[in-house]
């Protein structure tokens, strides 16, 4: 009965999206205020259906209703009650059901919040949000409707991957939904805004919050895919330039761009095209992601043609939006007058610079992660672009940035001062000088040569961004209580500048060092035996068995010593996974400041049990900056500046403004 | 070439970051030799286990990979170069098995795409630069340098 309540739910949910696409569009065409404002209840109704929807199928996964195909072809009555309820979006029409979810969760949100936005710019916009949700709901009910039933019931179900069945699950994918999902805001309102045919500060102002928080969801929810495939995989790696990686790399690459070139319309009325392009270029990459993903198409070309009904409906819905836009955009772009004009030396070309090389490096991620398979559609020949490729591209067209990264929030708009800009930066370039030249003797001849440049460019970043705010709360130069109040004083958005870009050097150091320095030890251990790697000697104490929830485990014991001095013990174990009869690895770590102990297991054979042992310098340097980062965008996302009702000041203001000018 | 099982594992993980998980080299393949051992090392890197999703035979465990692991081993104890081993594993599965594809016409929009990107970006941005900065203000008109003038002095009074 509830399966059917969320089934019928659905359906209700997708004709609401229909009225949410069609009637505020005409009501804004024709100055209806009544049809406008009938995108408020739709985008609301639709968001609590679809969360009916959800609740249901969680129900079902819940009380394990194995009549539900997919339940039982995902669910198992043994399986633990976390990955019963994260085991909804552990599937294909589970995760779309997700990802429609927070679709219309953001086109409610624009609703509840959107009071003080122009009313036919809210109908636009909401009426493109409804849009995307009318093609996402027929896809779900189309190809992968998860509310089929079977009959008869069978007894059980066959389970979750094993692979799935850790709390990564729980944080991830909704992690990755809330952020590339997230961008089809900007998105809705790039398209609202070139049909308004109206881009102004107002505008940017109201896309630069949507973009930030979906772009700290991603920033979240791609460092959380990085670890878990770091602990998880059992060999250590953190990053591989996976397609599926590569895929919601790439929009949030676009992303950072975009919340970069916003702050230009924002402040100063110039880029206008420019950002209502990367709005529309960060969700097409989205919705490629979620096609290169969902479609099959990754394993091979083949593989997609054989049951092409998915792929085919995710790429008209791909072409329709994409080719929609950019069709709409070169019509009506050119009608967006340039704004302010100002020198290269300034805020603005630093934006440009960063925008530049941030959109060309998505673009080389692209080339990489399509061409094979447009390669192999057009001649049938066969090749792989892996992470050599990803690495010798991405790495030099990346190193203009972080060199430039610290200059920006020194330069003022229009007109910069780039020496004295270069001065106040002194401090930073010693450090960084500094840096490389005691890693590179610390290191004694040993290469590689270029690590330790990379070190000190991750220290530049750090130190450069802190040299901004310790100039404008003139550190050193004021008495100390006059330096805190003007540090209290700064507004939240300077400090979340300062974290992320400071974010970005510690992520710099971490890959650096994990990259350079990584050291690894395969052998086969007796009980008693030990290891020494790094500083630190490893004993084998022997196997023990353990019983899960659904499983069976080997578990090998190794105890640590430094210096002399126990440190602790830490296992890695073998899962024998009782429905889906298959092993799993799972690793042991103990982390330190400055680098990871890494255990993982192997077979015990005749003689011994085959251990890895790795020890990662810096390696929780990573998701410690790529936190600070997130840190970073939340401070900006709070400044007083960017709360809702900041937006509705600015609009008075650029009504009177035209009033002033007609 | 696939059997079910793998496929759907594939499709399974594919969405979650997650590729296969693995174990990789076994103990028993090590060679005595660091050096050269290193040198497999780095060869096996480069190249593609030709059963997984964009993994390379050292990380991988499939049963290939460890086949193309010894085999990689075997050619250099014999004394061939690392270019020769890979182009001799190239010979025997075709240019799949490269993580980095060779440079070539098929390839040349991948290797040279990424550098067009560059170019054209910086053109386009040196144009948009010179259309702002280039274009200077309109002088002022009589009448506004009077009412400037006025402005102006009434501040210095």
């Amino acid at each position: 009965m509830i399966t059917e309540i969320g089934h019928f739910s659905l359906l209700l949910a997708l004709a609401l999206a229909v009225v949410q696409a069609s009637v505020p569009m005409m009501g804004a065409v024709r100055g209806d205020h009544a049809m406008m404002r009938c995108a408020v209840p739709a985008a609301n109704g639709q968001f609590i259906l679809i969360l009916i929807a959800f609740v249901a199928l969680t129900y079902a996964y819940v009380t394990s209703d194995f009549s539900v195909e997919n339940v039982w072809m995902n669910s198992h009555s043994a399986k633990p009650m976390l990955y019963k309820v994260s085991g909804v979006w552990g599937n294909h029409e589970g995760s779309m059901l997700l990802w429609v979810l927070i679709l219309a969760l953001f086109g409610a949100l624009v609703a509840t919040f959107g009071r003080n936005l122009a009313p036919s710019l809210r109908a636009r916009v909401l009426a493109v949000q409804g849009a995307i949700g009318v093609a996402f709901l027929l896809f779900i009910i189309v190809t992968s409707n998860p509310f089929i039933r079977l009959n008869p019931t069978p007894i059980d179900g066959k389970d979750l991957n094993p692979l799935l069945q850790d709390p990564g699950l729980a944080f991830h994918p909704p992690f990755l939904y809330l952020g590339y999902v997230g961008f089809s805001m900007a998105f809705s309102f790039a398209v609202a805004a070139l049909i308004e045919g109206r881009v102004d500060a107002a505008w940017a102002r109201w896309v630069r919050p949507w973009t930030l928080a979906a772009w700290i969801f991603l920033t979240c929810g791609i460092a959380m895919g990085s670890w878990w495939a770091y602990y998880e995989l059992g060999w250590g790696g953190w990053w591989f330039w996976d397609p599926v990686e590569n895929a919601s790399f790439m929009p949030w690459l676009a992303g950072t761009a975009l919340l970069h070139s916003a702050l230009v319309v924002e402040k100063r009325d110039a880029l206008k095209a420019w950002t209502v392009l990367l709005a529309i270029i960060a969700f097409s990459l989205s919705l490629i992601g979620t096609f290169l993903v969902r479609s099959g198409v990754l394993t091979s070309v083949h593989a997609f043609a054989v049951d092409p009904e998915r792929g085919v409906f995710i790429l008209a819905i791909l072409t329709f939006f994409i080719g929609g836009a950019l069709v709409l955009f070169a019509w009506r772009a050119p009608t967006l007058r340039p704004g302010g004009m100002f020198s290269p030396v300034s805020r603005e070309g630093a934006l440009i610079i960063n925008n530049l090389f941030l959109t060309v490096a998505c673009a080389a991620v692209f080339i990489g992660t399509l061409y094979p398979l447009f390669l192999e559609a057009i001649t049938g020949e066969k090749i792989s672009v892996g992470a050599p490729f990803f690495d010798m591209t991405f790495a030099p067209i990346m190193l203009p940035i972080l060199l430039a990264a610290p200059f920006g929030p020194f330069l003022t708009w229009k007109r910069a001062d780039l020496r004295g800009t270069a001065e106040r930066l002194l401090v930073a370039i010693a450090i960084a000088v500094f840096g490389t030249i005691s890693v590179y003797a610390a290191l004694d001849g040993h290469g590689p040569y270029l690590a330790p440049i990379g070190i000190g460019l991750g220290l530049w970043l750090v130190a450069g961004a802190f040299s901004e705010i310790l100039w404008r709360v003139k550190a050193f130069q004021v008495s100390f209580g006059e330096t805190l109040r003007r540090a209290a004083n700064l507004p939240r958005s300077q400090w979340g500048t300062t974290l992320a870009h400071a974010g970005v050097g510690v992520l710099v150091i971490g890959i650096i060092g994990v990259s350079a320095w990584k050291t690894e030890q395969i052998l086969e251990m007796e009980p008693g035996d030990q290891s020494v790697i790094a500083d630190f000697t490893v004993t084998y104490n022997g196997l023990v068995p353990r019983r899960g929830p659904n499983y069976d485990e080997t578990v090998a014991i190794f105890e640590v010593v430094r210096e002399g001095k126990l440190i602790g013990a830490f296992e890695s174990s073998k899962r024998f996974y009782d429905v889906q009869r298959m092993t799993t690895t799972e690793a042991g770590i103990i982390s330190f400041f400055f680098g990871d102990l890494y255990v993982a297991i192997g077979d015990d054979g005749p003689r011994g049990l085959t251990v890895r042992l790795w020890f990662n310098p810096l390696v929780p340097f990573i998701w410690f900056g790529a936190s600070i980062m997130a840190l970073g965008g939340l401070l900006s996302l709070t400044d007083r500046r960017l709360r809702v009702g900041a937006p509705r000041r600015a609009l008075l203001h650029s009504k009177v403004q035209q009033k002033a000018t007609t | 070439m696939m059997s079910g099982r793998i496929l759907m594992m594939v499709f399974l993980c594919v969405f979650f970051l997650l590729p296969e998980q693995t174990s990789a080299v076994q103990p028993d393949e090590i060679l005595q030799d660091m050096k050269l051992e290193n040198r497999a090392r780095a060869v096996s890197s480069g190249l593609r286990c030709l059963v997984c999703q964009n993994q390379s035979i050292d990380d991988s465990d499939a049963p290939l990979a460890r086949d193309l692991r010894l085999l990689v081993r075997e050619r250099l104890v014999v004394g061939d170069s690392n270019e020769d081993v890979v182009d001799f594993v190239v010979s025997r599965y075709g240019e799949f098995v490269l993580l980095k594809p060779r440079f070539g016409w098929h390839t040349a929009l991948l290797w040279l795409g990424p550098l067009m990107f560059v170019v054209i970006g910086i053109f386009s941005v040196f144009f948009v630069l010179r259309k702002s900065y280039g274009a200077v203000p309109e002088p002022l008109s009589q009448e506004e340098k009077q009412r400037l003038s006025k402005v102006l002095g009434s501040v210095s009074e």
